[in-house]
C-alpha cells in the first residue's frame, strides 16, 4: 500500500489572507495527503515545532504580505534549530520572480507564484515527500 | 532506523523521536512494534488517558487547549492526540485541531499529534492506543484523546480511555436526543461548554432529564466557558478525584484490561483482514451462501489449526 | 399627458427639492454626444404599488435606487485610492502626489504590525514593517504622515480595525496640532473587528471586548466627531476570502446587526449612531450580479433597520458604501489585462451607486503598486465619471428584468443566511462554531475548483496564455525601512517623559477594567507619545487575546 504523505501548511508572519493556504490544504487532501494546517499568524518557531511534532515529510508556507524574504528562510533556520534540517520547505504567495533565486539559495525547495496550476503544486509536494522519505529510509 | 536509540530518546521526551515512533507504528513498520515492546511500562501505568468527545462546534479543541494550559501550570507533562476523519474519497485528511493547540507549540512539556482515521470505522484510528502509550512513555502524566463525536466513535473512545468526557454546547439540542441512549450513560463527565450563551439553560434541562438520578447529575455534569477558561480548574479537579477513586477501587485496572482486550481483538481482526480477503478471492465461490462460506473459511484458517496445535501438544512430538 | 403620480410629485417636492437646494447638479444640462438630453431619473410608464415598495425613488426608503435623489449628477463619488507603504515620510509624499492628481480623499493603508497592535520593534513584527502599508508606532509618525495635508479640507479613511481607537485618537491629536477641532474632521475608520475573525485576520482581542471598544468609539464620536463615519462594515474581505455575492451581503449585514444591537445594549439611542454607520463592499467582475448585489444590500439594510430596529429617521436606514475592485481577480499573467478587469468592476460599483471607490492597480498581483499604475487606476475612475455617461442619470439599470430579478434573489438569499445566523445564536456564536468561515471556505473551494478544471475561464491564466518575460517594474520595500523605523522608535521612547507615559497607561488600564469610556484615556496616552504597542499591550492584559 502507498504511504500516506503527511505535510504541514503554515502561515508565518502577520498576514491573515489564508484563502490560498486553505485552498492548497484542501487540494492536497483531495489528492490523498494528510494535511496539518496551522492557521494564520504563526511564528517561525511555532511552525518548526509543529512540523517536528507532527513528523511531516514537507512544510508548505504561504505569505501574501511581501515578508517572504525574511520569513521563509527564517522557517528553514528554525527547522534546523529544532532538529528538522532534513524536512523540505516549499513556499508560495505574492513573490516577485526576482526573489526566487535568493529563496532557493536559502533552502526553499520550490516556489509557487500566483497562477501556478494546482496540479503542479501537488506534484511538487509529492516529489518533496518522496525524496524526504526515501532519504529517511536509508 | 535504530530502534534502541529512538526508544532512549523518546523516554527522554525528545519531540522528534516521539513523533517518529508514532509514524512507524501508524505505518505498520516492524520497527514500530519493536518500539512498543520496549516502552516504559511504569510510566504507561501511571499516566491518565482522558477521552474528549462531542459534536463538532461544541468547543472540544478550545477546551483541550485550556486543559493543557492548566495542566502545565500544575507542572505536568501533557500529550494530546487529536483525531480527524479521513476523506472516504481520497483517503487524505485535513487535521485542523492543531490550530487551537498552536499556543502550546513551543512548550517542550506538551506533545501534540494529529492523526487521521485512515478508513477505520468509528472515530479512532487503529494506532491511537499506541500513540497514547508512546506519549505516556515519553513522560506525559496526562494524555488527552480528542475526537469528533459522530455515531460509533464515542463508544470507541469510552472503550479506550480511562476517563471519558463528553462536551456539549447550546444549539446542539437535537443531538442530545439522539445520544441519550448511549453516550450520556457511559461518559464519566458531561461538560456543558459555552455555558454563558443563550440556550445553555435548555441544555441543562435536557441533560438533567436524561440523567434521572439527582446524585448522578450533581456528580457528572459540569459547566465551562472554554474560550475564557472558566470552569476548567473545576473540571480538572473533578477528573483527578475521579482518577483517584478509580485507581483505589480497582476500576481503572478493569477498564484498562478491557481496553487492552479490545485493542488486541481489533488489531487481530485488522491483521486477518488481508489474508481473509485473499482466501475469499481464491475460493471464487458463486453459489454458496456468504454466511456459510465465512464460517467455513474462518474454521479452516483459525479454528482447525488451533485444534491441530493442541492435539500436537497433547500427543507430544 | 396623464397627471403626474402623486408619489412622484411628493418625492420631487421633498427629497429632490431639498437635495437640489443643497447640491446643485454638476451641469445645467446633461447630454449625449449628439445633443440628446439625458433624463435625471428614468421611470416606468406606470408607477404602481409594487414599484414604490421594492424600488421607490432615489434618496427615499427603501433606497434601492440610491441614497441621494440626484446621485452623481449632484456630486461624483469620492475617488479614494487606498495607499500607504514603508515609512510615514514616504506615504506622505504619495498622498500629496495623489491629491495633486485630482484625488478627493485619502485612504490610509497601515502595515500589519500596526493593524495588530504591535510596535515595529516587537519580535512579532519581523519582516512585516512597512510592507503592506505604513508603519505607525506613535503620534510622531502620524504627524509626519499628515504633514502639509490640511485635515479640515480632506476626508480620510483609515483601514484599521482592532486598534482603531488608538489610530483615531492619533488622528484627533494631529488635527489638534494643526488647529483643527475634532468636530470638523471628516472621514471613516474601518473599525469592523467582527469580520477579522472570519476573513482578513487582524484581530487582537476576543469578540466581546472588541465590541465594547467599538461602542465606546460610537459614543465618543456622537459627542465629538459628528461628521466622521465611526465604522465601515466590510464585506470586501469576506468576498476576497472567496464568498459568494449573497454571502458577502448576508455576513456583512449580520455584522451590522450585531454592532447596532451592541450599541443599543450599551444604551446609545439608534439615531445618534446609526447615521454614521458606513459599509464597504467588493466590486467583482460579474458586472450584472454586482450591480444587483449593491442594490439588494441597500434595500435589505433599510428594511432591517426599519423592521428589526424600528428606525424612523431615513438617515439611519441608508446604506452608504465604499467599494473597491476585487484584488483577488487580478492576475500575475498579462498584467495589462487587469486594467480591463478593474474597469468592468469599477463600472459595476458606479452602476450600483457607490459613494466612494478605490480602483486596484494592474500590478497588485505582483506587489505594491507603482506610482504609474496607481495613476492609471485613478484615470479609470475619471474616464467612467467623465466620458462613459453612466454618471449622468440615476440607477440606469433599474427596470431591467434581469437586474430586478437578480436583486430580488440576492436579497432573499442574504435574508435566509441572516436567519440561519440568528437561529444559531448570532454572529459571535457563528464565529466561534465556525459556521461563517466554513460557508466562505466551501464557496471559495468550489470556485477555485471550477477554475482549475477549466469550467471558468480566467483569461491569461487557464486560457489564452502567452509566454511572457517578467518585465513589469515592481515596487519593493527596502528591508532597511524596518531597521530605520525601529531605530526611530527606540530614540523616541528614550526621549519621552517616563512618569507621564506610565501614568497615562495606568489610566488606560483602569478605564479598561472599570468599563468607563476608553477614548479619553487613550487620547491622553497618545498625546504624550505612548506607542500603539504599549496601549494595545495594556488592553491585551485586560481583555485577553483571541486565537482562532
Amino acid at each position: 500500500m502507498d504511504k500516506r504523505y503527511r505535510v504541514l501548511i503554515g502561515k508565518p508572519g502577520l498576514d491573515g489572507h489564508d484563502r490560498g493556504a486553505k485552498f492548497i490544504a484542501r487540494a492536497l487532501r483531495d489528492a490523498g495527503f494528510e494535511v496539518i494546517y496551522t492557521g494564520i499568524r504563526r511564528t517561525v518557531d511555532e511552525i518548526a515545532a509543529a512540523a517536528i511534532q507532527e513528523d511531516v515529510a514537507a512544510v508548505g508556507l504561504s505569505s501574501m504580505s511581501g515578508a517572504h524574504m525574511r520569513l521563509f528562510p527564517a522557517v528553514v533556520e528554525a527547522l534546523a534549530r529544532a532538529g528538522g534540517a532534513d524536512i523540505p520547505v516549499l513556499g508560495g504567495g505574492i513573490i516577485p520572480d526576482e526573489d526566487i533565486p535568493a529563496l532557493k539559495n536559502a533552502g526553499i525547495t520550490a516556489i509557487f507564484t500566483p497562477g501556478t496550476p494546482i496540479d503542479t503544486i501537488i506534484e511538487a509536494f509529492r516529489a518533496a515527500c518522496r525524496t524526504h522519505l526515501g532519504q529517511q529510509a536509508r | 532506523m535504530n530502534v534502541d536509540f529512538l526508544v532512549q530518546a523518546l523516554h527522554r521526551g525528545d519531540a522528534r523521536s516521539v513523533a517518529r515512533a508514532i509514524t512507524l507504528v501508524e505505518e505498520g513498520d516492524a520497527g514500530g512494534t519493536a518500539i512498543l515492546e520496549q516502552l516504559d511500562r511504569e510510566r504507561i501505568e501511571q499516566a491518565l488517558l482522558i477521552g474528549v468527545t462531542g459534536p463538532p462546534g461544541a468547543g472540544k479543541s478550545t477546551l483541550c487547549a485550556q486543559m493543557i494550559g492548566q495542566l502545565r501550570d500544575r507542572d505536568l507533562r501533557v500529550g494530546i492526540v487529536a483525531i480527524d476523519p479521513s476523506s472516504p474519497l481520497s483517503g487524505g485528511a485535513i487535521l485542523g485541531d492543531r490550530v487551537r493547540m498552536m499556543r502550546h507549540a513551543l512548550d517542550p512539556g506538551v506533545a501534540v499529534r494529529s492523526m487521521a482515521t485512515r478508513g477505520r470505522l468509528g472515530g479512532l484510528c487503529s494506532a491511537a492506543g499506541a500513540a497514547v502509550r508512546i506519549m505516556a512513555a515519553s513522560g506525559c502524566r496526562v494524555v488527552l484523546l480528542e475526537t469528533v463525536g459522530v455515531g460509533q466513535s464515542e463508544m470507541d473512545i469510552v472503550a479506550l480511555a480511562d476517563i471519558t468526557i463528553m462536551v456539549l454546547a447550546p444549539g446542539f439540542g437535537d443531538e442530545i436526543q439522539a445520544m441519550k441512549a448511549g453516550i450520556l450513560e457511559v461518559a464519566d463527565l458531561l461538560v456543558i461548554n459555552k455555558a454563558d450563551q443563550p440556550g445553555a439553560q435548555r441544555l441543562r434541562l435536557d441533560m438533567a432529564a436524561a440523567l434521572r438520578d439527582p446524585g448522578d447529575r450533581q456528580q457528572r455534569i459540569l459547566e465551562t466557558v472554554a474560550s475564557e477558561g472558566r470552569g476548567v480548574t473545576e473540571l480538572l479537579d473533578r477528573i483527578f478525584l475521579l482518577e483517584e477513586a478509580l485507581r483505589d477501587g480497582g476500576a481503572l485496572e478493569r477498564r484498562r484490561r478491557r481496553s487492552r482486550e479490545l485493542e488486541t481483538l481489533d488489531q487481530a481482526l485488522e491483521l486477518l483482514r488481508e489474508p481473509l480477503r485473499q482466501r475469499i478471492r481464491d475460493r471464487n465461490e458463486k453459489t454458496r451462501d456468504p454466511r456459510e462460506l465465512a464460517r467455513e473459511i474462518v474454521e479452516r484458517m483459525v479454528i482447525m489449526p488451533a485444534q491441530a496445535a493442541r492435539n500436537d501438544d497433547e500427543h507430544g512430538s | 399627458m396623464a397627471a403626474k403620480d402623486p408619489r412622484l410629485r411628493d418625492w420631487e417636492e421633498k427629497e429632490l427639492a431639498a437635495s437640489l437646494a443643497r447640491f446643485p447638479e454638476r451641469r445645467q444640462h446633461f447630454t449625449c454626444p449628439g445633443g440628446r438630453e439625458v433624463e435625471r431619473l428614468a421611470l416606468p410608464d406606470e408607477i404602481d404599488e409594487r414599484y414604490c415598495e421594492d424600488l421607490g425613488f432615489p434618496g427615499r426608503y427603501p433606497f434601492t435606487r440610491g441614497v441621494q435623489p440626484t446621485m452623481y449628477r449632484g456630486r461624483l463619488w469620492t475617488m479614494r485610492q487606498y495607499a500607504g507603504f514603508s515609512t510615514a515620510r514616504a506615504s506622505n509624499e504619495r498622498y500629496r502626489y495623489l491629491l495633486d492628481q485630482g484625488q478627493t480623499g485619502l485612504s490610509i493603508a497601515f502595515d500589519l504590525p500596526t493593524q495588530i497592535g504591535y510596535d515595529s520593534d516587537d519580535p512579532m513584527a519581523l519582516g512585516e514593517v512597512g510592507k503592506v502599508g505604513v508603519a505607525i508606532d506613535t503620534l510622531a509618525d502620524m504627524e509626519i504622515l499628515f504633514d502639509r495635508i490640511p485635515l479640515d479640507k480632506i476626508s480620510t479613511s483609515m483601514t484599521i480595525n482592532s486598534p482603531a481607537m488608538v489610530l483615531l485618537a492619533m488622528y484627533v491629536a494631529v488635527a489638534e496640532k494643526q488647529g483643527v477641532a475634532a468636530d470638523r474632521l471628516r472621514g471613516t475608520i474601518q473599525n469592523d473587528a467582527l469580520k477579522e475573525y472570519v476573513a482578513r485576520g487582524t484581530y487582537i482581542f476576543p469578540p466581546r471586548p472588541s465590541l465594547r471598544l467599538i461602542t465606546d468609539i460610537f459614543r465618543w464620536c456622537a459627542d465629538h466627531m459628528p461628521r466622521f463615519n465611526t465604522i465601515s462594515i466590510s464585506g470586501y474581505h469576506i468576498r476576497e476570502a472567496g464568498s459568494t455575492a449573497s454571502q458577502e451581503v448576508a455576513f456583512t449585514l449580520a455584522n451590522g446587526i450585531t454592532y447596532v444591537q451592541a450599541a443599543l445594549d450599551a444604551g446609545l439611542s439608534l439615531d445618534t449612531f446609526a447615521r454614521r454607520l458606513a459599509f464597504f463592499f467588493n466590486a467583482h467582475s460579474n458586472l450584472l450580479e454586482e450591480v444587483a448585489k449593491f442594490r439588494a444590500a441597500r434595500r435589505l439594510w433599510a428594511r432591517i433597520m426599519k423592521e428589526r430596529f424600528g428606525a424612523t429617521d431615513p438617515a439611519s436606514m441608508m446604506l452608504r458604501f465604499h467599494a473597491q475592485t476585487a484584488g483577488s481577480t487580478l492576475t500575475a499573467q498579462q498584467v495589462d489585462n487587469n486594467i480591463v478587469r478593474v474597469t468592468i468592476q469599477a463600472l459595476a460599483a458606479v452602476l450600483g451607486g457607490t459613494q466612494s471607490l478605490h480602483t486596484n492597480s494592474r500590478d497588485e498581483a505582483l506587489s505594491l503598486p507603482t506610482e504609474e499604475s496607481v495613476r492609471t487606476a485613478l484615470r479609470t475612475q475619471q474616464i467612467i465619471a467623465h466620458e462613459s455617461g453612466v454618471a449622468d442619470t440615476v440607477d440606469p439599470l433599474a427596470g431591467s428584468w434581469f437586474i430586478e430579478q437578480l436583486t430580488d434573489a440576492i436579497e432573499a438569499e442574504a435574508r435566509e443566511l441572516i436567519r440561519q445566523v440568528d437561529e444559531a445564536g448570532g454572529v459571535i456564536a457563528c464565529i466561534e462554531n465556525g459556521f461563517i468561515s466554513s460557508q466562505i471556505e466551501e464557496a471559495s473551494y468550489r470556485y477555485q475548483q471550477e477554475v482549475e478544471q477549466g469550467e471558468r475561464i480566467i483569461v491569461g491564466v487557464n486560457a489564452f496564455q502567452v509566454e511572457e518575460e517578467a518585465t513589469v517594474p515592481v515596487l519593493k520595500i527596502d528591508p532597511a525601512v524596518e531597521d530605520e523605523q525601529v531605530q526611530r522608535l527606540r530614540q523616541l521612547k528614550a526621549q519621552r517623559d517616563r512618569e507621564q507615559v506610565a501614568a497615562a497607561l495606568r489610566d488606560v488600564e483602569q478605564a479598561a477594567r472599570s468599563g468607563t469610556n476608553l477614548m479619553e484615556p487613550v487620547l491622553a496616552a497618545v498625546r504624550c507619545y505612548c506607542s500603539l504597542g504599549e496601549i494595545c499591550g495594556v488592553l491585551r492584559q485586560v481583555f485577553g487575546e483571541y486565537r482562532d
